[in-house]
């Protein structure tokens, strides 16, 4: 997996241009989260927290939001106090705009890049346990709050690239996010339901992982599964398709830490 | 790194029989999976769980390769004074992690 990555299904997307540019978005009514979809013990898995396994990392990210990092030994905690009062919502409105880079950061990217700059601590890959973790431990702060995208217009650009990324044709299958999220919700591929892709659950646990995950982690899934080479975890197009995800779940309840098959 | 969720009733009458439930994070690595460079990756699991309640062992399973990670065991007893139910997972290398709940008993 290298730079090439970035390049996935620009060829195919040339060749079939505008292949699903009559795609609309699920109706605002008849949207569902991904947890409607779910057999009535998983959905029972996650909404108890004894028995919902991403309540693992909330309780390791707790630890590590008190625990100081870096020379100056301060703690996210130091400058944030009470995640219950300072972090709720907060998941409910990223990806935000960040000044510095004027890109797009996500809510992961963003507690790296205060670790870095703010504790001078190590930076902590993506996907590893204390990213998940603290991640997690942030969003489930706005549990049951509703989605709300910034209404930044910096973010349109980006935001308009993920919608033409979501409906770009990918990979040897040629099939766009937009296939089957989109047109074919209410269908199933091999066994399982296909979805509608609200991200509003994320981090989450996937039995199918045994672990909690990102969202990157699952659309470099679904990459994969249509035969294009994943983009790399932390990718700009990965941001700008979260982006557009979360502007389609606008006003949908957060639910993190949800527990998927 | 500990992260054990033990959940069990604050509160019980004499008698009353409560539901315990446990769950760990643990990789649970069975054995039989090969890594990427060709060599099977080594069996990581928990073999042994015991509850014990005010000093007394009450229950214990022993766990097998086929047990799923973060594994999650409920179980019921019976509640008879106030005291500490004390949960220890113990696993493969010898390393045994413990959780523990208070528990009230009053009629």
């Amino acid at each position: 997996m290298t730079r090439g990555g970035r390049a996935v299904g620009v060829t195919a997307a040339a060749l079939l241009a505008g292949g699903v540019a009559g795609a609309a978005d699920v109706e605002p009514d008849a949207r569902r989260s991904g947890a409607d979809f779910m057999a009535p013990e998983t959905r029972a898995m996650q909404a108890d927290d004894a028995s919902n396994p991403g309540m693992l990392w909330v309780l390791e990210g707790e630890r590590l939001w008190a625990e100081p990092a870096g020379p100056e030994g301060r703690a996210c905690a130091t400058c944030h106090g009470d995640a219950a009062r300072t972090m709720r919502g907060v998941a409910a409105r990223y990806p935000a705009f960040d000044n510095g880079s004027d890109r797009p950061v996500d809510l992961a990217g963003r507690i790296d890049q205060c670790r870095q700059a703010r504790q001078g601590a190590p930076p902590l890959a993506r996907e590893s346990d204390p990213l998940l973790a603290l991640t997690a431990y942030v969003a489930h702060q706005s549990r049951g709050m509703p989605v709300a995208p910034p209404g930044d217009t910096r973010l349109d650009p980006f935001r308009e690239n993920g919608r033409r990324l979501f409906q770009q044709p990918l990979g040897q299958l040629g099939l766009a996010c937009a296939n089957c999220h989109d047109e074919r919700w209410d269908g199933r591929l091999g066994g399982a339901p296909i979805t509608q892709a609200h991200p509003t659950a994320y981090p989450l646990y996937r039995l199918e992982w045994q672990a909690l995950g990102s969202l990157q982690r699952r659309l470099r899934n679904c990459m994969a599964g249509v035969r294009a080479e994943p983009l790399p975890f932390g990718a700009p197009e990965l941001i700008e398709l979260e982006l557009h995800l979360m502007q389609r779940a606008a006003g949908m309840p957060m639910e993190t830490p949800g527990v998927r098959p | 790194m500990t992260r054990a969720l033990v959940n069990a009733p604050k509160t019980a009458r004499p008698g009353e029989v409560i539901e315990i439930r446990a769950m760990i994070a643990h990789p649970m690595e069975t054995g039989y999976r090969i890594g990427p460079n060709g060599a099977p990756i080594p069996r990581h699991i928990i073999r042994r769980l015991v509850c014990t309640y005010d000093g007394a062992e009450v229950f214990a399973a022993d766990l097998y390769p086929a047990m799923s990670a973060n594994p999650y065991i409920a179980f019921s007893m019976v509640a008879t004074a106030s005291g500490t139910i004390a949960l220890a997972w113990t696993d493969d290398h010898g390393a045994t992690q413990t959780a523990t709940a208070e528990i009230t008993v009053a009629g």
